[in-house]
């Protein structure tokens, strides 16, 4: 259950792009013609996509519409499920994963980072506001932490210097790859022993 | 140990590729057909001689939980939804199913939804892994354009859709019944039980809800047999299982082996030994966060399978293992997973939503040696009013870490307690409510 705020200054309208459009029709054929009230999360997420991935509340009253249910309940859902921005998220959205595994594996170390180069607290944007970050619950990369997802994509395996290039890199708007940043194959065991730890952050 | 040619998922590092035609070079869909035209009986049958058990925690026969399935299809259609929203501390076993052997899961779609005598399966995915789901999507797509899916699925004779669902972050929708709640669009909350989802479940119609590494162990099972599977490992305890082996290790990994494989061959043949060696161990989470820890006393010679755990008062789960050395402070370790369910509790069941803050507490007053020996009663005792009493089992999997911690580390607790509590005022208040509560304003 999260807490979550909704963001002062709202949009009044919002209507789904035409692809947008397009891409509900799909996502309504998935689900029962009578039940198509399950399509409201693929729903939320395609507004969150169109609009700068937050999602106002108009978009939650003309979801609401799409769907003929009411206005509270799409807004019920929006606010239980942690992945809904309700406020405005940097362009490059870094959420580091801080439960046990990765906290053993250093994630606090990359979260003094975030306070450094992006901002001092939680879901604030940066100076330049083209990054912001938050901490999250696991993420289920836990072989491979610490780690952090920026938008869509993971970075793993990371340690203080990999993590700073990647935040520096955010900062200059020019992102790094994702992947493993001990150059493994995925989830393999690494042949190489790392003496005591000396290669996790 | 086990064998090579015994292992199921042998795509699961992404060597081979994960596409269709290098699928079909391992085998998959090779006999689809002729499995299927063995009928339901034949197929669950199998599965019950094979002893598979649920790989998403529970543990639960696979074989039996399909024949609870009505035999006929009444005036409700049947439903298989795959239970793909893993989000178990230290477990990422799925992920690597859904992106490197995605065909497995969809033939074990396909043949799991014949014998329970659904036309369409939905696969709930974590919101997260959103790269992870577009891969599946493309495999599935691959699956429509070969005809194994679809109308005469396989030329089977039985239509079959697959359709993917993404979840938003949430961790309890991983529990079968709020799951089922996420996809017909309403907050995950679970459902009180029963009726059991098998009879009343998505929509309200009859629905199996399966973990992706049980689905997907299928096929191979169908094609060797039952016979094979319960071969390997320990009687009731059989086949084969992808272990998680994250934390203070030298080479933290994922590996498909046997069960019943001793804890300490696992860490030290494939996760490259405990960092500081095998002395340096403080204890070990054997099955994902819910799982109360094992000190190192019993990792010495615990094996890895379900009854062996339950007999240490822990559990595989789902066998996501997280390995904790002693450079690490125990308490703040475990203090960081009770405030991951005070996270994620849903906050349907009172016990639940104020106990998991309250353990929370506790421990971070522990940790910063704040707390009073007292404390330590009180914690063993918020943790036995949670268990049991809530709908889903949140409740117990956020109270038996806590309680494994005392059970096992009692001492080191006890170190950091002190006589006289900090605060003293108001001693009789009503046992419900949490004192330190009232001196801080940000609790």
């Amino acid at each position: 259950m999260s807490l979550k705020k909704v963001h002062v200054e709202q949009p009044k309208e919002f209507k789904f792009s035409s692809e947008n459009l397009r891409k509900a029709e799909e996502i309504l054929k998935k689900y029962p013609e009578k039940n198509k009230k399950s399509a409201v999360m693929p729903f939320l997420y395609l507004a969150q996509r169109q609009n700068n991935n937050w999602i106002p509340l108009a978009a939650m009253k003309y979801i609401a519409n799409f769907l003929s249910m009411p206005y509270i309940s799409v807004y019920e859902v929006a606010t239980f499920y942690t992945m809904y921005n309700l406020a405005p998220v940097g362009k490059h959205f870094i959420q580091v994963c801080t439960t046990t595994p990765c906290l053993i594996r250093g994630a606090d170390k990359i979260v003094k980072l975030c306070k450094e180069k992006i901002s001092p607290n939680e879901n604030e944007l940066s100076k330049a506001g083209n990054c912001s970050w938050m901490e999250v619950e696991c993420l289920g990369a836990c072989v491979s932490a610490p780690m952090i997802q920026i938008n869509d994509d993971y970075y793993e395996d990371l340690d203080e210097k990999s993590a700073k290039d990647i935040l520096d890199s955010l900062i200059k708007d020019k992102p790094l790859k994702p992947g493993s940043y001990r150059g493994r194959t995925n989830t393999s065991p690494e042949k190489k022993q790392n003496i005591n730890g000396e290669n996790h952050a | 140990m086990l064998k090579k040619e015994d292992k199921i998922f042998k795509n699961l590092y992404n060597e081979f590729g994960w596409e269709i035609e290098n699928s079909i070079k391992r085998d998959d869909w090779k006999d689809t057909k002729n499995i299927i035209s063995k009928g339901r009986d034949w197929i669950i049958s199998e599965i019950k001689t094979s002893e598979l058990r649920g790989r998403g925690g529970a543990g639960f026969s696979t074989g039996l939980k399909w024949s609870f399935a009505p035999k006929e299809v009444g005036s409700r259609p049947h439903y298989l939804v795959i239970n793909a929203d893993e989000s178990e501390p230290g477990t990422c076993k799925d992920r690597d199913i859904l992106r490197f052997e995605p065909q497995k899961l969809i033939e074990g779609c396909l043949i799991a939804g014949f014998a329970v005598n659904a036309h369409v399966c939905y696969i709930y995915i974590r919101g997260e892994y959103f790269n992870e789901g577009r891969r599946l999507q493309i495999a599935i797509d691959q699956a429509y354009e070969k005809g194994y899916l679809g109308k005469n699925a396989c030329s089977s004779g039985w239509d079959f859709d697959i359709h993917i669902h993404f979840g938003a972050g949430a961790y309890i929708c991983g529990e079968e019944t709020a799951l089922l709640e996420s996809i017909e669009g309403n907050k995950g909350q679970p459902r009180l039980k029963p009726p059991f989802p098998a009879l009343v479940g998505l929509y309200g119609c009859p629905t199996i809800v399966n973990n992706v590494e049980t689905i997907a162990v299928v096929p191979t099972i169908l094609r060797r047999g039952g016979k094979w599977f319960a071969s390997i490992g320990k009687p009731k305890n059989t086949g084969t299982k992808i272990f998680c082996i994250s934390g203070n290790v030298n080479s933290p990994c994922n590996v498909e082996e046997e069960m019943g494989i001793p804890l300490k061959e696992l860490i030290e043949k494939h996760a490259g030994g405990v960092i500081g060696g095998w002395d340096n161990l403080q204890a070990v989470i054997p099955g994902g966060s819910s799982m109360p820890l094992l000190s190192k006393k019993i990792c010495d010679t615990i094996t890895m399978d379900f009854d062996a755990l339950i007999e240490n008062k822990s559990g595989l789960g789902t066998a996501g293992i997280v390995v904790i050395n002693k450079d690490q402070d125990i308490i703040s370790c475990m203090a960081r997973i009770a405030r991951f369910y005070k996270h994620e509790s849903c906050g349907q069941c009172t016990p639940c939503r104020e106990g998991v803050g309250w353990m929370w507490r506790i421990l971070d007053r522990v940790e910063k040696r704040k707390a009073t020996f007292s404390d330590i009663e009180l914690l063993s005792d918020v943790t036995k009013q949670i268990e049991g009493h809530t709908i889903c089992a949140f409740g117990e999997g956020s109270a038996w870490p806590v309680q494994g911690l005392i059970r096992h580390f009692r001492k080191e607790i006890e170190s950091r307690c002190r006589e006289e509590p900090l605060i003293k005022k108001k001693t009789n208040n009503p046992y419900l409510v949490d004192q330190h509560l009232l001196e801080n304003k940000n609790a």
